[in-house]
């Protein structure tokens, strides 16, 4: 089953969507500025949504089935959400508009701000960073500006446990950090050992998953960043697993001194097929006047007796890092999350989190007798077991992956943690049903059978998907990236 | 609120994993900080919390209850009915990163398009699955060509009519002397021209913008052969729309095309999600940052698409990544896909042209208006700029009062351009606005 390509489909003089005639006179154009070219297809708007459609039931999906990706925190997507952000009061505003004409936009903004502060128990919190990564950016520059402000110039290190996600050491590169890997101990945690050889003077600071890749909490959390500050530095705290402690525990109580929030994994905002995410990013007091700005405030306190309400503005933090992109962050996004943290409230997030690691548990009862989990104990969203047998030699965690596509799942997370062999990264999510669950438990458990008997279903599985497995060594090697023009074009 | 679980399979779940209760789950949380009690309301349903943001949205002015003559980076344009109703598709937007191909192809074929269509709109040979905006891209452009040298060419020459925030991304991602930045403190209406004597063997990147940040548009050519006399790389930040009708950054040899995609079908939203472009040519595409999805086969030997080259990447190369971009705007390249093959071809043209019509009617008024004065007379596409007998602030503040979201104050970002507004036209604005703008800024002229 494949679609044709848009270039494909074209036929020339194909028109999709008609503007209106010029209601003004026409102006000369610069004849040598003008292009001579444009090889864009000329299609029918029926043309184009069969195409998309026809794409989109290419996909795999949370509205269309269980998507259990580690780390990637698939719950599903209210529709409520993508209502809000469509008020043309939030999606037509522009982003330069006076402060007096967007009050209800920036009040969602201060609002939302307050939330997330609350949440994480930061005391300020900038909403720009686009993304996860970007948000682990701007709090690595954040640790490198506070160093370099206070003239401790010579901390350029950046510690970051064998446990976390790629991003962490790309991110310290890419601030000028030197990055210095973290062993984890037998039970999964930070090896304090390790630790403390490296807490000296050149200490910028740590990144710090917790719960970790392994869906494990750090039993010594408070230890880990005691240490960390003993020795000048500052913790630096990845949200991406922050669906496991919605009103468990705050991580600025930990002494997380930066944290970054992914508000497209805990709060719910869709992923888009690879974005748009968001990723606010929350800090301690001594670190508020390093955030990029703009954040919003209340810049004019207003007067209550003569009924004139608050004024909410824009604020520039004095030793700010810069922005991190133009205007004031992924908006749309935030509009989204604010009205799933709005419906929850209090209760409602403690909620989710407890389902969330309840139903983790429950796969991890339910699945550790046939898949062995290298570090098993109570996990916390996630957890990480093996997708190999001794028994089974030729099957590796990819085979069990692509078979379970022909069960109807989206497979785990795959091949990481590096720390664990044939690593299967399982996330459920609280919004998955225990039936959804058995369900899920019952095919794997089929397929570890298949695995002894039937090794070849596994090998050349999927079956049942649109494609096979690709080939991604041609790919690679031939370098096919966009679809040549017709010869014919003009 | 969306929790499925019934008490008794609560009960029941508890059981198999061998807990009493769900608190027990949470034991290695230190108990000190454990189950904190929040201060945050509690929660509410759909209808209440609908109704409430309605009440936020309702408090705000919104575009289309205006008269809209604001661009400065974000523009407004019409959005076909079509390009919503695919991006609601769940299929699409519930969907995650392709890291899996076989449960993927709808996202990856779909991206291998917009790949595709940026390719044949910029004219250049490889295009990214995006990256955050048109500001992040450029910060990009930068850490990609001084990779590219491998450090040692170390003088980035910015261009002062590059959109201030896209210059200060980049500032911001490269703190720090490993880098020197030249050219922003050239004055605002120097053309391409005064960037060639800051060029050197030291230079890596030039970057300039098309149109450029005040909506002048120049041939790019002689400043594409003299950076390349240096050996150093050029690029080029668009504006999409305007390439429906002026030469591709292709064509004048730009080495790297970046640009802010929002135009292309994705509403203002007050800043974001919008799309950063990127596009370059093959010879660079390894040193590339950001999601590439390539055409290969499948065992069955069907055609399919597949994420590629990502030995590039932060979740394969880790620190020695060309950067830790993982989370791109994949919906976002999806609506531009949707908005470039529905007016393909003939409708791109058709958009910038009355861009360009209605931006020169608006100008060619405002100029007659006394007290006003265009500020360039380089060719522009739909933006200008104009100087104002009074603060831009108060200017706007009157338009305002009648409805119209005035255009840019520069004074803002150029201390030398105080009373100088940038006014963006589009396809959205009829004659009739155009006119009574004209009208009520004569009521504001100096008197």
């Amino acid at each position: 089953m494949t679609e044709p390509l848009l270039c494909d489909l074209s036929i020339p003089g194909r028109v999709g969507f008609r503007f209106p005639a010029p209601d003004v006179p026409i102006e000369a154009l610069p004849d040598d500025l003008l292009r001579d070219k444009l090889p864009l297809p000329e299609l029918s708007e029926v043309d184009v949504v069969r195409h998309f459609t026809r794409l989109s039931q290419m996909n795999h999906s949370i509205d269309t089935g269980f998507y259990p990706l580690g780390s990637c925190t698939m719950k599903y997507n209210p529709k409520v959400n993508e209502e809000a952000a469509r008020l043309p009061g939030f999606a037509l505003l522009h982003p330069l508009q006076p402060i007096d004409t967007v009050q209800g936009a920036l009040v969602l903004m201060y609002e939302l701000q307050e939330w997330l502060k609350e949440i994480g128990g930061f005391a300020g919190v900038t909403l720009q960073p686009a993304a996860g990564a970007q948000g682990e950016l701007t709090g690595v520059l954040i640790i490198r500006a506070y160093h370099a402000d206070r003239g401790d110039t010579k901390r350029d290190k950046i510690l970051v446990p064998d446990s976390a996600h790629g991003t962490n050491p790309a991110t310290s590169a890419m601030s000028g950090m030197r990055v210095v890997e973290l062993k984890s101990d037998a039970r999964g945690n930070i090896d304090l050992d390790a630790l403390r050889q490296e807490c000296d003077d050149t200490l910028a600071g740590l990144m710090f998953t917790n719960p970790n890749t392994l869906g494990l909490f750090d039993e010594h959390v408070e230890e880990v960043t005691r240490l960390v500050h003993a020795a000048g530095g500052l913790v630096y705290g990845d949200g991406a697993n922050l669906n496991a402690l919605l009103g468990i525990v705050r991580p600025g109580d930990l002494g997380f001194d930066v944290m970054h929030y992914n508000l497209h994994k805990t709060f719910s905002t869709p992923h888009g097929g690879g974005g748009p995410g968001s990723g606010p990013v929350g800090v301690a007091a001594n670190l508020i006047d390093y955030l990029p700005g703009p954040l919003v405030g209340i810049v004019d306190e207003g007067d209550e007796e003569d009924d004139l309400p608050p004024l909410y503005g824009f604020i520039y933090p004095p030793k700010s890092i810069g922005r991190v992109k133009a205007f004031h962050g992924h908006f749309g996004m935030m509009v989204r999350a604010y009205t799933y943290m709005r419906m929850h409230g209090k209760e409602g997030l403690r909620a989710v989190s407890e389902h969330a690691v309840l139903n983790a548990n429950y796969l991890l009862a339910r699945l550790r007798h046939m898949y062995h989990v290298p570090y098993d104990r109570i996990c916390m969203h996630e957890f990480v077991a093996e997708g190999h047998w001794e028994d089974a030699p030729e099957i590796h965690a990819l085979d069990i992956s692509k078979r379970l596509m022909d069960y109807g799942f989206h497979p785990p997370t795959n091949y990481f943690p590096l720390i664990v062999h044939e690593a299967l990264m399982i996330e459920p999510t609280e919004t998955e049903s225990k039936q959804t669950l058995d369900a899920f438990v019952d095919a794997l458990l089929q397929i570890a059978e298949e695995a002894r008997n039937q090794p070849e279903l596994l090998k050349t599985a999927p079956h049942r998907t649109p494609v096979g497995r690709v080939d991604e060594v041609k790919a690679a090697k031939e370098l096919v990236l966009c679809c040549s023009p017709a010869p014919t074009e003009e | 609120m969306y929790l499925p679980h019934t008490p008794a399979e609560r009960e029941a779940m508890l059981k198999t994993i061998g807990v009493k209760s769900v608190a027990d789950l949470f034991q290695d949380v230190p108990a000190a900080h454990r189950f904190p009690d929040l201060n945050l309301p509690p929660g509410m349903t759909e209808m209440e919390a609908l109704s409430e943001m309605q009440e936020l949205a309702f408090a705000n002015s919104h575009t289309a209850e205006m008269v809209c003559f604001l661009g400065a980076g974000a523009y407004n344009h019409y959005v076909p009915a079509a390009v919503d109703a695919i991006l609601r598709r769940g299929e699409f937007y519930t969907a995650y990163t392709p890291y899996q191909p076989e449960l993927s192809q709808g996202t990856l074929q779909a991206i291998y398009d917009y790949q595709s269509l940026i390719v044949a709109l910029t004219g250049m040979e490889v295009s990214n699955a995006s990256h955050y905006d048109g500001a992040t891209a450029v910060a990009e452009a930068v850490s990609m060509a001084h990779a590219n040298f491998r450090g040692k060419r170390n003088q980035i020459v910015l261009s002062p009519a590059l959109h201030p925030h896209y210059r200060q991304t980049v500032h911001t991602y490269h703190p720090g002397k490993s880098l020197i930045f030249l050219g922003e403190d050239i004055p605002a209406k120097a053309g391409p021209e005064a960037l060639l004597p800051l060029l050197s063997e030291n230079t890596a990147l030039v970057v300039v913008q098309y149109p450029d940040f005040f909506g002048r548009l120049y041939d790019y050519t002689s400043l594409a052969q003299a950076v390349h006399n240096v050996g150093a790389l050029l690029a080029v930040s668009i504006n999409p729309i305007a390439l429906g009708l002026f030469k591709a950054p292709g064509e004048f040899g730009a080495d790297i095309v970046t640009g802010e995609g929002q135009p292309l079908g994705i509403p203002l939203s007050f800043g974001g999600p919008y799309l950063g472009i990127f596009a370059t040519r093959k010879e660079y595409v390894r040193k590339m940052a950001g999601r590439l999805v390539g055409e290969t086969v499948d065992n069955r030997g069907q055609r399919a698409y597949v994420l590629t080259l990502t030995a590039r990447e932060q979740h394969i190369r880790r620190e020695k990544a060309t950067s830790n971009i993982c989370t791109n705007q994949g919906l976002m390249a999806l609506a531009s896909a949707v908005y470039l093959s529905l007016l393909g071809k003939q409708g791109l043209r058709q958009v910038a042209e009355l861009c360009y019509h209605k931006a020169h009617y608006a100008a060619r008024n405002i100029a007659k208006v006394r007290g006003y004065k265009l500020w360039s007379t380089a060719p522009f596409f739909n933006e200008f700029v104009v100087r104002c007998p009074r603060p831009v602030e108060e200017i706007n503040a009157h338009l305002l009062d009648h409805g119209i979201l005035g255009g840019y104050d520069l004074g803002q970002d150029y201390p030398e351009l105080k009373n100088h507004m940038l006014i963006a036209v589009t396809e959205v604005n009829s004659k009739q606005e155009i006119d009574f703008l004209v009208r009520v800024l004569k009521e504001v002229r100096h008197d």
